[in-house]
């Protein structure tokens, strides 16, 4: 029976990996979602005949509890949540994860709180602790950054001594695990103090990072929680475990790096520093004009009369869902002979890509959404440029101000268009709270108003035309 | 069974295949792409199943309990979203 969960395992992993190779091709990313679940399922039902799960019959009823009330719960959740909010419950089930690896560690080391002579041999307890802290920092620091995007916590807290905080926290958590590792000694009270700091500065950690910048310390903590995945692996003689946790903590990182160089930031920076209250020298340089708002059917009319709308959408649309207006806005105009292209940045939304996923729900055909690169050239054939709730990504000074904190980052040049329309709920600045030239420029019209409602305001425009 | 380096070796081959398997990943595909290597994390479940199994007092089995649950929430929360999303990507089949 033990060769065969092996063989399960083994295979498990492999799909697994094939599964992930699948995901990275819009033609088989389907399947090979579906495929990694089979093993998933396959794998979990095999271990039911484990021989740790087998001697221990007393727990099986709670076990199987357990599995159906965190399924259920996920399941539900899942389901229900709009596909706006579908970053931050990402974060979620991966701090789920992270504090499964946790409890793993947990597990083993009250164990060996209970019954020193049970103690494994040092690498293994050093493993274990770094699967902890890994875990339970994963754990706690997505829960920061489900509240953060759920909009539960609006600003970004920065105690005085911030960094030496953590880093206090950090080292002392270190200090601990190793203590409990080299000594293989475990005081079940220091363990919950252990347990305690990392997870404390698993919410410090996050604390002081911006809105913007959560998709890619999601994406880290994704990385992270595979790394301590693979940790407890280690500890459990589970090579499913150590395979397809460090497959994800690689990949993770990757995605991070590709992510944070999306947006021209250094990870470091991302988490060492926090936009908003940069006080950079960008703000210095005084903007000249003024912003000059525009009415729904005025603006309805420039796009009517066009015969190239680009449409740049940016998180103020996700809030709003306006994925659906915008898709009948698209339609109305194409009726009238006008061409009309998306232009997405990389990280517009709150992660690469997720822009896309909202306009594919509305039903936009692939071919009309461009990127980057792709939309830059056609912006100064386009009559009307219509930015939709997107600030950041489309703001000149990132070409034109090297003492901008956002210099250099790659932005959509919608400034280059003949007009441009601006859709934007309020005066404010972005989230980087840097002032966007964009808005003050002279064939800039500023349409203010909720997403939803300013685009079914154009609609109505046009209808009346 | 699985010890020293043979382990390190283990460690080694996953981490560059990882690196590789998602190298030439479109960007449409980041968020799902995320959302699925977080459910291949999902996992941990197994391992927190065993770990529930070593389990001996109420205090062990507690934690466990919890430990299995959330895995149990990452693997199953972690598919929905992912094929949720993906659905998104289907060509054209709603319009009926």
């Amino acid at each position: 029976m033990e060769l065969l969960i092996e063989i399960v395992y083994f295979i498990s992993a492999a799909v697994f990996i094939i599964g992930l190779k699948q995901m990275s091709s819009p033609v088989t990313a389907r399947q090979g979602i579906v495929w990694a679940g089979i093993a998933m399922v396959i794998a979990s039902l095999f271990t039911f005949a484990d021989p740790a799960v087998l001697h221990n019959t007393g727990n099986l009823g709670w076990m199987v509890l357990a599995i159906v009330l965190g399924s259920t719960i996920a399941y539900v959740t899942a389901k229900r949540v709009a596909m706006t909010d579908m970053p931050q419950m990402i974060a979620v089930y991966n701090g789920m994860g992270g504090g499964a690896a946790a409890a793993i560690a947990a597990v083993e080391l009250v164990r060996v709180s209970r019954a020193p002579e049970t103690a494994p041999d040092t690498t293994i307890m050093v493993l274990a602790v770094l699967g902890a802290i890994i875990g339970a920092v994963s754990f706690s620091g997505s829960g920061i950054a489900f509240a953060k995007l759920q909009g539960l916590i609006n600003k970004t807290i920065r105690l005085p001594l911030h960094m030496v905080i953590n880093l206090g926290l950090f080292v002392a958590a270190l200090v601990i695990g190793g203590m409990m590792a080299f000594t293989g000694q475990v005081d079940p009270m220091l363990l919950l103090i252990f347990f305690i700091i990392t997870l404390v500065f698993g919410i410090m950690f996050t604390l002081p990072i911006g809105g913007a910048d959560m998709p890619v310390v999601i994406s880290l903590f994704n990385a992270l929680t595979g790394l301590a995945v693979a940790f407890e692996g280690f500890v459990l003689q589970n090579a499913a475990m150590i395979i397809a946790g460090t497959v994800v903590g690689s990949s993770g990182t990757l995605l991070t790096q590709l992510m944070a160089k999306a947006m021209n930031r250094p990870i470091s920076n991302v988490l060492f520093s926090s936009f908003g209250s940069a006080t950079g020298g960008g703000e210095d340089e005084s903007i000249e004009g003024s912003m000059k708002e525009v009415q729904a059917f005025d603006a309805a009319i420039m796009m009517a009369y066009a015969s190239k709308v680009i449409i740049v959408p940016g998180y103020g649309m996700a809030v709003a869902q306006a994925q659906h207006k915008l898709k009948e806005l698209e339609t109305l105009l194409e009726e009238r002979g006008v061409t009309v292209k998306y232009a997405i940045h990389p990280v517009a939304g709150r992660m690469p890509g997720h822009m896309n996923v909202l306009l594919a729900e509305a039903g936009v055909d692939y071919d009309k959404i461009l990127d980057l690169d792709e939309v830059n050239p056609e912006f100064p054939t386009a009559d009307v440029a219509l930015v939709i709730g997107a600030n950041d990504v489309v703001n000149p000074v990132a070409r034109t101000n090297p003492d901008s904190p956002i210099y250099g980052m790659p932005i959509l040049n919608a400034d280059k268009a003949q007009n441009t329309i601006v859709i934007k709920r309020g005066r404010g600045s972005g989230f980087s709270g840097i002032e966007n030239h964009l808005f003050y420029a002279d064939n800039t019209r500023m349409l203010y108003g909720d997403a939803q409602k300013a685009v079914a305001g154009l609609i109505a425009g046009i209808k009346q035309l | 069974m699985i010890e020293g380096f043979t382990a390190l070796y283990i460690f080694m081959l996953s981490a560059f295949t990882g690196y590789e398997v998602i190298s030439r990943v479109p960007v449409i595909l980041h968020t799902p792409l995320m959302s699925g290597s977080n459910f291949i994390h999902g996992i941990v479940l197994v391992g927190a199943m065993v770990a529930m199994g070593h389990a001996e007092t109420g205090l062990e089995t507690m934690i466990g309990f919890v430990g299995v649950m959330l895995a149990a929430g990452n693997a199953v929360g972690g598919y929905v979203a992912t094929v949720r999303m993906l659905e998104m990507f289907q060509p054209k089949k709603k319009e009926g």
